[in-house]
């Protein structure tokens, strides 16, 4: 066969590989930001999710495959705040696709339509992986998600102006079930007031703050760094004079130190699953705040 | 600034002195509870009318609408919290200080005037010991025309590495800028990389002018830092002079597909090995062209992989060497002609369902083949037995594989084998009799292998510590040369994205 065929084949071959050019092309840094343009965008939309409940958005390595789907990506819907600031910025530069660049239409950081909490007054990383725009993990408080499909569900309908109204009657129809169901989990996460709670990293404070709970610690010495064992023979100490009830994490994180934890204090670890897909109940926005809620009070009886 | 924050703690007072607040929650009863809650409401309204007359001010001194959505969301929140504040008095005073933080963060982090445009800064430090049992300066690779790049070990003793100084920052909406310095242990300054790339081509299209790091090969591309031992690949060595900074412009294109493809071409002066003179040719047009593709997806969740190749062009004019001559008399050398080199490369990338955080594994490797014909010229400054020229023609290759395995958090260990293969070398003086092979003691067939080993600590992803062990048979009629390398790389400043 000759080399002109040989090259003709290839071709062939990749657009063959090309994705469906039919409907909105969605690339979702996170798994939840995924479940949520799946459910403002319905058939209109072909999401895409970087990343899955098992791996830390921090540590994610710019993969060809993310190259790729970027560079067909019609909108971006990502955390923002520096969550992303390793990898996403290479995969913008290296897609050569103005569409979806930082700070246009085609850019959508969902941090920022929300107020971020823990926005450090001094900025040294002396103090651990810090993010100066605040604390990335806005989606664990439920109110937050509110906010941010409203403003998804207008982006979208400014990208594909064509699908306007049906995002408009996807975003009213989910936000109805969405605040009916926040005044349900509101409702059910009521016992949980003022209970107190130990984390990985600090990726519930929205969560916490939502419901009430009250963080008396975190496994990681300072945010991004590994537990050590002085770090944690200290939270022993501390979980003897003031016991949690819980000690929570992720599925992504190494459960040793959860359980190292818990094994000396007694106090329960429970895996919550952190993001859509972090467990079998949390297949979507919805069942990841039922299991979240229903773990909690399972745990802390 | 000092208004709106005296605003927001204001209202963090009026929070925090409510006495009524202050009262256990347990102790209270529902008439109280009523009462309370009717209190907070007030405060909530009075808080959010404040807020939004913040959101007013904020608006109007910084005319930013990413800012003014924020704080819109800070008072819906703010109000949020007053409400729940009602069930749990107690941690009331340290919620509203925790507001007032937030609320003067979020108001005052972004610096303002000249300052707010300055570029992303970062800084890499690097340092060395050294341990060989030869000198570094006396290092050479046989088989192979040196490079005149930086080639030779990490040196004895304790030594400074280079620092490298990087800014980077988008121009406009459609250039990007990134200067990077190399800070030499000699107090010399170097500009390692200095380009602009563009942010809106479309249909998959990146342009970049400047100074950059060749797109040849893979290692190539990326900085000493990133690296995964101390030094460069024997191949990288002997085909590009260590690593090969280019002045040029390229343009790659990436193809709309789920799996990756690009093609790209580059055309440069030719500033350095394997062109030559140094610094490039007094020319009009290229001293250099090199295009490359690469391919690359995953294997499920937990694999993803990269492979490349790529063809370099050069036509290297007078580029010049040492070598010592069979009278014992150090003498100039130089080659010009055309130059190729072709490069394969691949990339393995493994770790638990994509979660490289605890365990993963790299697994690298490179094949360099490079074909060159033209004009050998011996002893150019006629120190010895007098200029002469002849033909040339050489067909070498080389390559290297390494692989690094974290074996648990903040550990990695590693192994790189290196091999060159001379190939065939034909020297025109040589088989005309004009001159003896002994004339040309460094072209003289060798095999030259490494093998090395590595161990790292990585504090954070910021810091890294290693020490590396290698057995070095680049010499000729020598016993391997033991190197030992401790070294620290540091990095400091804004957060860099590592390429794949």
């Amino acid at each position: 066969m000759s080399l002109k065929n040989n090259i003709f084949l290839a071709f062939m071959g990749l657009l063959a590989a090309l994705p469906a050019q039919a409907a909105l092309n969605v690339f979702a840094c996170e798994p939840e930001w995924a479940a949520l343009a799946q459910e403002l965008g319905g058939d209109r939309v072909s999401v895409y999710a970087a990343t899955t409940a098992l791996q830390d958005a921090h540590h994610i390595e710019a993969r060809p495959s993310l190259i790729a789907r970027m560079r067909s990506a019609d909108l971006v819907v990502c955390s923002g705040s520096d969550l992303e600031a390793g990898w996403l910025p290479l995969l913008l530069t290296q897609s050569g696709n103005s569409k979806v660049k930082a700070g246009g239409d085609g850019y959508f950081e969902a941090s920022q339509f929300v107020a971020r909490l823990e926005i450090p007054a001094v900025i040294d990383r002396a103090q651990g992986d810090v993010h100066p725009g605040g604390n990335p993990h806005v989606h664990t408080d439920a109110r937050n998600i509110t906010r941010i499909a409203e403003a998804l569900a207008a982006r979208l309908a400014k990208v594909d102006a064509g699908n306007a109204p049906a995002y408009a009657a996807r975003s009213r129809d989910f936000l109805e079930r969405w605040r009916s169901a926040i005044g349900r989990w509101e409702q059910q996460a009521q016992p949980l007031k003022g209970a107190r709670v130990v984390v990985y990293h600090k990726e519930y404070s929205y969560l916490n703050s939502w419901l009430g709970l009250v963080e008396k610690g975190t496994l990681e010495p300072k945010p991004g760094l590994p537990p050590t064992p002085g770090h944690l023979s200290e939270l022993v100490g501390l979980m003897q004079k003031e016991p949690a009830r819980w000690i929570v994490y992720s599925p992504y994180n190494d459960p040793r130190a959860a359980s190292f934890l818990s094994e000396r204090s007694k106090v329960p670890a429970v895996m919550l699953p952190f993001t859509v897909g972090g467990s079998d109940r949390a297949k979507d926005l919805f069942g990841l705040f039922d299991d979240t809620i229903a773990r909690l009070l399972a745990a802390g009886k | 600034m000092f208004e709106k924050r005296s605003i927001v703690r204001s209202v963090a007072l009026a929070l925090a002195c409510s006495p009524a607040l202050f009262h256990p929650a347990h102790a209270v009863t529902d008439e109280d509870l009523r009462e309370l809650r009717e209190q907070v409401k007030q405060l909530k309204q009075n808080y959010e009318s404040r807020i939004e007359a913040l959101e007013k001010r904020l608006q109007q001194a910084e005319q930013s609408t990413g800012k003014a959505e924020a704080a819109a969301g800070k008072a819906e929140t703010a109000a949020a919290k007053a409400e729940s504040f009602s069930a749990k008095a107690e941690g009331l005073s340290t919620k509203a200080e925790s507001v007032v933080q937030n609320a003067a963060a979020q108001a005052g982090s972004r610096p303002a005037g000249e300052s707010a445009m300055n570029p992303g800064v970062s800084l890499i430090m690097n340092g060395t010991y050294g341990n060989l049992t030869r000198p570094a300066s006396t290092y050479r690779i046989n088989g192979f025309a040196p490079t005149g790049g930086e080639v030779a070990p990490i040196g004895r003793g304790l030594s400074l590495g280079e620092s490298e100084l990087v800014f980077s920052a988008n121009i406009d909406p459609r250039f990007r800028g990134t200067v990077i310095a190399a800070l030499g242990a000699d107090d010399r300054i170097g500009v390692e990389e200095a380009f602009i790339q563009t942010l809106d081509l479309d249909g998959g299209l990146t342009a970049k002018a400047g100074r950059f790091l060749a797109g040849v090969g893979y290692l190539n591309e990326i900085h000493p830092h990133a690296w995964d031992f101390a030094d460069a690949p024997l191949a990288s060595k002997v085909f590009l002079g260590n690593q090969l900074g280019e002045d040029g412009v390229q343009v790659k294109w990436v193809a709309p597909s789920n799996i990756y493809f690009d093609l790209g071409a580059e055309f440069g002066r030719g500033r350095k090995f394997p062109a030559g003179p140094d610094n490039g040719r007094d020319k009009n047009g290229f001293g250099s062209g090199n295009f490359f593709t690469h391919l690359g997806g995953d294997i499920g969740a937990s694999t993803a992989w990269q492979v490349g190749a790529s063809y370099l062009m050069t036509q290297p004019q007078g580029r010049t060497w040492q070598d010592t001559d069979a009278a014992g008399t150090n003498v100039t050398d130089s080659f010009s002609g055309k130059s190729r080199l072709l490069a394969l490369s691949g990339v393995l990338k493994w770790a638990p369902n994509g979660n490289s955080t605890v365990n993963n594994f790299k697994l690298q490797g490179e094949y360099f083949r490079r074909r060159e014909n033209g004009a050998l010229t011996y002893d150019t400054a006629a120190a010895s037995l007098g200029t002469q020229t002849g033909d040339y023609r050489s067909a070498q290759s080389g390559w290297y594989t390494q692989g690094v395995y974290q074996f648990a958090r903040q550990w990695r260990a590693g192994y790189r084998y290196d091999r060159l293969s001379p190939g065939t070398t034909s020297i025109g003086l040589v088989n005309s009799g004009a001159l003896t092979a002994a004339n040309f003691p460094i072209l003289a067939s060798y095999k030259p292998t490494r093998d090395t080993v590595m161990l790292d600590w990585s504090g954070s992803e910021f810091s890294r510590v290693r020490v590396q062990l290698a057995r070095d048979r680049s010499r000729a009629g020598l016993p391997a040369d033991n190197q030992m390398v401790l070294q620290y790389i540091m990095s400091l400043g804004a957060h860099g994205a590592h390429k794949f």
